[in-house]
């Protein structure tokens, strides 16, 4: 019986706790009697037969006909499944989606359906590579669909790829892929890693556009996201599911299967990296030093390669198929049993390692604004309730903030970095002055559709996901960061723990409380 | 009097070159020249006047005539030994101020003028330059016989010389002539973006030479959008105060360009890029960046003074790029269609924009190592213009132009 999260309260016996810093980790000390940290529960034991609960998902869905009974011969049936941002890290061969969509296929065929085109939702995310293709769907489906062209990526930026569905009554455009919305059934394929994914925004943010995008993927939408794991307390969620509405309204049929993981996020030799510090045996101690010594000796980029090999041995713990905000709502309950952690009250200062991966940087490089966007964006929102951390409160992290940036996947970023963080971290100002011109760059589009780019705009999008955080705190440093990309970034550097809490010791005085959240494997803190 | 004076000797040329690669004050020490005790030159004849200095810069191309850089194609066009010093504030015999514009044209070398009011840069044929009575020379400070601003006193034409506005320090004056050499390069760019609505100047590089280009093209060409790639964080702060845009690093230019006109990248290219760019460098390196950040069709003006160089020039003749020199100042052609002496908006630049606060450092004449190895390492050490200081009293330590020494 996998054991519940666990708050540890920090005493004089308490080993130094495990703190990521990007491609290596660092054991840091933290004062005991008023410090606390927050592990994730153990994962949960997978299902038996995944195969098997697969089909009767299918077969059985909720609120829904089985999905047998919508196939029919010379339908325009489309398969639309996340991109390469979920899982994290990527999970060990066959792919959920992989194993869904064959699946979804066998019943298509079964039906006499010969019209099928396998879509990736990227939304404004860079284009999959083959290999990664392959991972996700199998070299099954991608055999039998990419030669001919049947199984392809969203792209937001061909217009005759799009269609305008209308608004929704706050006056937000909805528009989505054009085959989706013009298929006679749209099977959306999920992995819900965290509570933030799937329901509509699969459909409604995945498969759409700038023009659609925007209106909820701004600076006045993340400040009252609180959190984005909070679905009831999301403006990003309300506006995706009005969208959700428009999008049934004009009689697109979507079929959503949702599917939820455990958290058993590292293979066996990195197996100390989710263990509970006074737990570490002998051999945990030797691999962490061993490891991390290593790490440290070790080219930039050949750790990159090291941990982007990773593939996790995280498996399905539930999956649930049919209509899209009943089949969200019991998916979300699967989630919480996973990730949720029952907190008493908020911290002064929350510390928190930023790992060597977040959504947008699989296969690429952790650049400085994914580093704010994994820490303010992300793991601050990790919440339910309220912020771990108080109102006026300081946020440690800890990472390298290498000024790097992957030039292939990342252009527009290092010109955000370049342009627009020089002059402001105001995301309200960014929004006005700047993101339109990003938008809408052509050499941006171009590398966007046709290279491996993440569009223009994205990086506006990630600093906007920490714009609750910036909001809410007074201060955020980290620790052992590059001293220039970090100021550029509006950040405090330090160059220890004992530094960063001296320094923070400004706003929350010299004995405040101290929350560490343990993470990854993920968690969410349900802060009473 | 006191004089530094530069010698043709090949070999100390040649060890200034390879110490020059290992420290800057190393040049000035094994090389061509040296601080002599000499007599004041003599009166070269009517319309010649002996002034004396009050303070004289150092310019890149004296620190490449130093360091041995300079091309050989001047061999023919000045005369040793020579007095380095083209940028100076002098006084006349009746205390008056001058600054000197120091080509020596026609009128200084008994020429009839290329045309009525001509100024001393003018004309389109150089032969006079090495005719006449007077040795050859291309400037005060490059000429045997004038002498230059780097000694006490040295001979200068009524055609050189301009009053100095009182309000005007001698900090502001020494920068007039850089200033006019900016402005020149930056009205050399007009007729090339007449019929652009918001034309785009890129500028690489914002040492004095830049800095000037910088304030010429804000003043005289307000619609341009200018974007500066400066190496430091005081050149990218001046750079600014001056009118440009933005100032970003060397490396961030060509990013900046293409955000701006929001083109493509082809290879090492920009697919289109800005109208005009201004190097003010002077390298192989820089020839090549700019060629590449420039649209097809567009110019690249050679500011800083280049010397040999190794440039792919396949990319300028398939673009059709022009590349243009841009040397001293003259008379010049205005937007409105009236003409105007260079020498004479520079000084109105100069008072204009407080140009006098580029000075970082004097420097007396003894200490002309520390002046040139300062000079030579101006960005990295936060300075713009370093001086020579002649004045007989100097100014008070704290001024606010004064670097301590």
């Amino acid at each position: 019986m996998p054991r519940p999260g666990f708050v540890l309260e920090v005493d004089r016996n308490t080993p130094p706790i495990l703190f990521w810093r990007g491609e290596n980790f660092s054991l840091e000390k933290l004062p005991a009697g008023r410090s606390r940290v927050i592990y994730a529960p153990e994962p949960l034991e997978p299902l038996d037969d995944i195969d098997g609960s697969i089909v009767n998902a299918l077969l059985h869905p909720i609120d829904h006909d089985p999905l047998p009974e919508l196939l029919f011969p010379g339908m325009k049936l489309t398969i639309a499944f996340d991109d390469i941002s979920l899982p994290l890290p990527p999970m060990t061969k066959p792919d959920i989606r992989q194993r869904v969509i064959e699946a979804v296929l066998d019943m298509a065929a079964d039906a006499g359906v010969d019209d099928v085109h396998i879509i990736a939702a990227l939304a404004l995310h860079r284009r999959m590579t083959e290999a990664e293709l392959r991972h996700a769907v199998g070299d099954r489906v991608y055999d039998a669909f990419a030669p001919r062209g049947f199984l392809y990526q969203h792209d937001a930026e061909d217009p005759d790829a799009l269609e305008y569905l209308g608004q929704t009554p706050h006056g937000e455009d909805v528009e989505i892929n054009k085959r989706a919305a013009n298929s006679d059934l749209l099977v959306y394929v999920n992995i819900n890693l965290v509570a933030m994914d799937g329901g509509w925004k699969s459909t409604a943010t995945g498969l759409s556009s700038y023009k659609s995008l925007q209106h909820h993927h701004n600076p006045k939408t993340m400040e009252h996201t609180r959190s984005f794991m909070d679905q009831h307390k999301s403006e990003l969620h309300k506006s995706n599911w009005r969208m959700g509405k428009v999008l049934v309204d004009s009689g697109v049929k979507v079929f959503q299967i949702e599917t939820t993981m455990n958290t058993d996020t590292f293979p066996k030799p990195f197996g100390f990296l989710s263990k509970r510090e006074w737990e570490w045996n002998a051999r945990d101690r030797a691999s962490f030093v061993v490891s991390s010594s290593a790490l440290k000796r070790t080219p930039a980029r050949m750790a990159r390669n090291i941990f982007h090999s990773i593939e996790a041995p995280h498996q399905m713990t539930s999956v649930q198929a049919g209509e899209v905000e009943a089949v969200h709502k019991v998916t979300t309950e699967n989630v919480w049993k996973q990730q949720l952690v029952e907190v008493q009250g908020q911290t002064d200062i929350l510390t928190m390692g930023i790992p060597f991966i977040c959504p947008y940087n699989v296969n690429s490089i952790m650049n400085p604004i994914l580093v704010m966007c994994m820490g303010l964006g992300y793991l601050f929102n990790m919440y339910r309730g309220k912020p771990l951390v108080r109102e006026g409160g300081v946020v440690i992290m800890t990472h390298p903030t290498p000024w790097d940036f992957h030039p292939v996947h990342h252009p527009s970023y290092i010109d955000f970095f370049e342009q627009v963080l020089s002059e402001t971290t105001d995301p309200h100002v960014m929004h006005e002055k700047y993101e339109k011109r990003f938008a809408e760059d052509e050499w941006y589009k171009h590398l966007y559709r046709t290279s491996y780019a993440y569009h223009g705009v994205h990086p506006f999008y990630m600093w906007y996901w920490g714009a609750h955080g910036m909001q809410h705190c007074s201060r955020v440093i980290i620790v052992g960061g590059d001293v220039k990309a970090v100021r550029r970034l509006g950040f405090t550097p330090a160059s220890t723990m004992d530094d960063a809490f001296e320094i923070a010791s400004d706003v929350v005085g010299r004995t405040p409380t101290i929350t560490h959240i343990h993470t990854p494997p993920v968690l969410v803190a349900d802060v009473k | 009097m006191k004089a530094l004076q530069v010698s043709r000797k090949v070999a100390r040329l040649g060890l200034a070159r390879m110490a020059s690669a290992v420290s800057p004050s190393a040049a000035a020490k094994v090389g061509p020249i040296k601080l002599v005790t000499m007599d004041p030159p003599e009166t070269l004849g009517e319309g010649w006047h002996t002034v004396r200095t009050r303070l004289s810069g150092i310019c890149g191309s004296d620190l490449s005539t130093i360091e041995g850089h300079a091309s050989t194609y001047f061999d023919d066009l000045v005369s040793f030994p020579f007095t380095p010093g083209h940028e100076v504030v002098a006084e006349l015999a009746d205390g008056s101020r001058v600054v000197i514009e120091p080509v020596l044209g026609h009128a200084a070398r008994g020429f009839p003028l290329p045309f009525p009011g001509a100024a001393p840069g003018d004309g389109d044929d150089y032969a006079h330059l090495t005719l006449g009575p007077l040795e050859a020379g291309i400037q005060t400070g490059f000429c045997h016989a004038t002498g230059g601003g780097w000694s006490t006193f040295f001979q200068a034409h009524s055609s050189q010389m301009h009053p100095v506005p009182d309000a005007l320090s001698d900090e502001a004056a020494v920068m007039i002539e850089p200033a006019a050499g900016g402005i020149h390069t930056a009205l050399m760019c007009w007729p090339l973006v007449a019929n652009v609505e918001r034309p785009v100047v890129a500028v690489l590089g914002a040492g004095t030479m830049g800095l000037c280009a910088i304030a010429g093209l804000r003043r005289y060409i307000p619609n341009a959008h200018i974007i500066v790639g400066a190496r430091y964080p005081h050149q990218q702060s001046y750079a600014r105060a001056f009118g440009a845009d933005e100032a970003v690093a060397p490396k961030e230019l060509a990013r900046a360009v293409r955000r701006t006109v929001g083109c493509h990248v082809i290879g090492d290219y920009l697919s289109g890029g800005a109208h005009v760019t201004i190097d003010a460098v002077g390298n192989s390196g820089s020839i090549e960046s700019c060629l590449q950040i420039t649209r097809p069709r567009g110019t690249v003006i050679l500011m800083g003074m280049p010397a040999e160089v190794t440039v792919d020039l396949t990319g300028l003749w398939h673009r059709e790029t022009r590349i243009a020199g841009s040397y001293t100042y003259g008379t010049e052609h205005m937007p409105d269609g009236t003409t105007a002496r260079t020498f004479d908006l520079a000084i109105e630049t100069v008072g204009a924009l407080d140009m006098g606060r580029l000075v970082s450092a004097h420097y007396s004449l003894d200490d002309y190592e520390d002046a040139i190895a300062h000079a030579a390492a101006a960005g990295r050490r936060g300075a713009v213009k370093v001086v020579f200081d002649l004045r007989p009293v100097s100014p008070q330590p704290n001024s606010p132009h004064k670097e301590q020494h």
